[in-house]
């Protein structure tokens, strides 16, 4: 565990650095779901960062595409390509996109950021694994205010329907978005009822508790027959005290000041 | 196989026809399997048709996921309820360079009496702005089961627009379907050698009075104007256009060096489809020519399918003003 607490605190920093570096980016929610990609990638995946289009691999879709320096944390953590790599986010010709583009970056596996259309690509691939009778399985990640777009819900019928127990939706619930608190935009509780609703197995989780996420994706694993809801409770800026809960950094970077200041408090 | 056949039954036919050729092809629907024409198959392959209700965003970005996954998904719809997902097939089917075949049917006003509502009548404006997406609109059966085949075989996305109406036989028994290649259906070929090529163009040579460029539903119109008028002394070509993206520019370079001016003729909305691909090539080419834009400029209504041509300027009579206004003594 204290591994974990170490790789998590780089991955942050790296976060940070890099949004601060393209001047502009996410970080309020590439924050709230840093530990959850970081437990997938580690310890739950199966991924070769040598073979990118191995067949056999399970996919991740990161439906809030805005989180991608999460992402690319990770990927670049596991040798998808060079750390270095991460100072081109944002900059003209880098693989690394303002949101996430598979065909130019090995080990993205969907094009994001137009939000709500994850899900709908990754009941596609479990699908296709389901026809061609393969054992991957299909993670796809998206944020609470996320599933205020309606095709979300038509996803999330058609995957009960098709009973798709190889995928699991995993939702970053950081209770905030651009324009305010979810709870204030638009409304989304009772939210466990409404996917149990669906026809979803449903579980509840602190997604930034590194054994709970590893107990809520082994146990997702054992779901047959029906496709997985991991709600996981997150903090908006995780790791920051002056981003923590705030909407004023969902989509801002940092400036030199509050650069190191973050860096510093996340290295504690 | 019989003459006179909508569009959209010649693609379910075709379906069934290459299920076997084509074993990763799953056919996705949105509750209008017996309309789109892809029922037969659902019948026929149970296992390879997907029903997604009436949610086409989601059909639409599960065919993407589909194909990321080596699959070749057909997702049928009406032309109308694709384009109106126009953003998700621009991120999930186009940014990912996704395998997707859309297909499109009751196009335009030609589906008649439902209305407005269900007329497909901007989608190709809309789809003409994807690049890397082949739009196809086949003129007849026998160019759609062609235009089927290429679409498959294709690796990359597909929208293929289809008619809800029957359609005249514009093409004879030995015609070739070649994508990004318009062909001339009026007058008939001439046995020339050298072959051309595929570019069975502008044959025969001498001075056209115009050229139309037509586009499924109207090109049995357009021939029945050409024909209409040779025993008024007007010589009229009629190119029939099935590829709409990428266009062939050259075509109406050829045409407007033997034809006095050029006509187009859509059952679409008249901004951004065939009058429009036509217009940017003549001036991208510097062409002095003429063109005469017939398409629709209103959102559609109900009527039968002949009433309706006639109403919004795309029948016989229509094409065949537009070839020779001014002209006549």
């Amino acid at each position: 565990m204290k591994e974990q607490t170490a790789s998590t605190k780089s991955l942050r920093s790296e976060i940070i650095r890099m949004i601060a570096a393209a001047g502009s980016g996410h970080p309020g929610g590439s924050l709230s779901v840093i530990d959850l990609l970081a437990g997938l990638y580690a310890r739950h995946l199966r991924h070769d960062p040598k073979r990118p289009d191995w067949p056999e691999r399970d996919r991740l879709i990161l439906s809030k595409g805005h989180a991608c320096p999460a992402l690319y944390a990770v990927l670049a953590e596991h040798g998808y390509f060079p750390k270095a790599q991460l100072a081109t986010l944002r900059k003209l010709g880098s693989p690394l996109q303002g949101h996430p583009e598979r065909h130019r970056l090995a080990g993205i596996e969907a094009a994001t950021g137009s939000l709500g259309q994850g899900l709908s690509m990754g009941v596609g691939m479990a699908l296709a694994a389901k026809l061609d009778r393969k054992d991957f399985r299909i993670y796809v990640v998206c944020g609470d205010g996320e599933l205020q777009e309606g095709q979300v819900w038509e996803a999330a019928m058609s995957a009960a329907k098709f009973k798709l127990d190889n995928l699991t939706l995993i939702v970053d619930c950081n209770g905030g978005q651009i324009d305010g608190p979810v709870h204030e935009v638009m409304p989304l509780e009772p939210l466990a009822d409404k996917f149990t609703a669906f026809g979803w197995d449903t579980r509840g989780l602190d997604g930034h508790d590194h054994a709970a996420i590893d107990s809520a994706l082994a146990a997702a694993k054992q779901i047959t027959g029906r496709p997985q809801a991991l709600l996981a409770k997150t903090v908006k800026g995780k790791g920051v005290s002056f981003m923590e809960g705030s909407c004023a950094w969902h989509g801002k970077a940092p400036n030199p000041a509050e650069t190191e200041q973050a860096v510093k408090e996340i290295s504690r | 196989m019989s003459a006179d056949q909508a569009t959209r039954e010649a693609f379910g036919e075709a379906l069934v026809a290459l299920a076997g050729k084509f074993p990763q092809l799953v056919v996705l629907d949105a509750d209008l399997s017996k309309s789109t024409m892809t029922a037969a198959f659902a019948k026929h392959h149970p296992d390879r048709h997907l029903e997604f209700g009436i949610a086409e965003s989601n059909m639409i970005g599960a065919a993407a996921g589909l194909a990321l996954c080596g699959k070749v998904p057909v997702c049928a719809s009406f032309a109308s309820f694709l384009a109106g997902r126009l953003e998700t097939i621009r991120v999930a089917v186009m940014l990912n360079r996704a395998n997707v075949k859309l297909v499109g049917t009751h196009a335009g006003l030609g589906i008649g009496e439902d209305g407005a509502s269900q007329m497909g009548l901007e989608d190709v404006a809309a789809m003409r702005a994807l690049p890397g997406l082949t739009i196809l609109q086949p003129a007849d059966a026998r160019e759609t089961r062609q235009a089927v085949a290429w679409m498959l075989a294709h690796d990359g996305p597909v929208y293929l627009r289809l008619t809800r109406q029957k359609l005249p036989e514009v093409h004879k028994p030995e015609y070739v379907f070649k994508v990004g290649i318009a062909d001339t259906v009026w007058p008939p070929a001439v046995k020339t050698s050298p072959d051309d090529g595929g570019h069975a163009g502008l044959h025969p040579a001498g001075h056209f009075q115009a050229t139309v460029f037509a586009s499924g539903g109207t090109v049995g119109e357009a021939v029945a104007a050409a024909q209409a008028l040779l025993p008024k002394g007007f010589a009229v070509r009629v190119v029939n256009v099935c590829t709409l993206s990428p266009f062939d520019a050259d075509a109406v370079g050829r045409a407007a060096g033997d034809s006095s001016r050029l006509v187009t003729v859509e059952d679409h909305n008249v901004c951004g489809g065939l009058g429009s691909a036509v217009c940017e090539a003549a001036a991208a080419l510097g062409l002095g020519v003429p063109v005469v834009t017939l398409g629709v400029k209103e959102l559609g209504e109900s009527g039968a399918q002949p009433e309706l041509y006639e109403r919004h300027g795309l029948s016989r009579d229509h094409i065949m003003e537009a070839c020779i206004r001014n002209l006549e003594a």
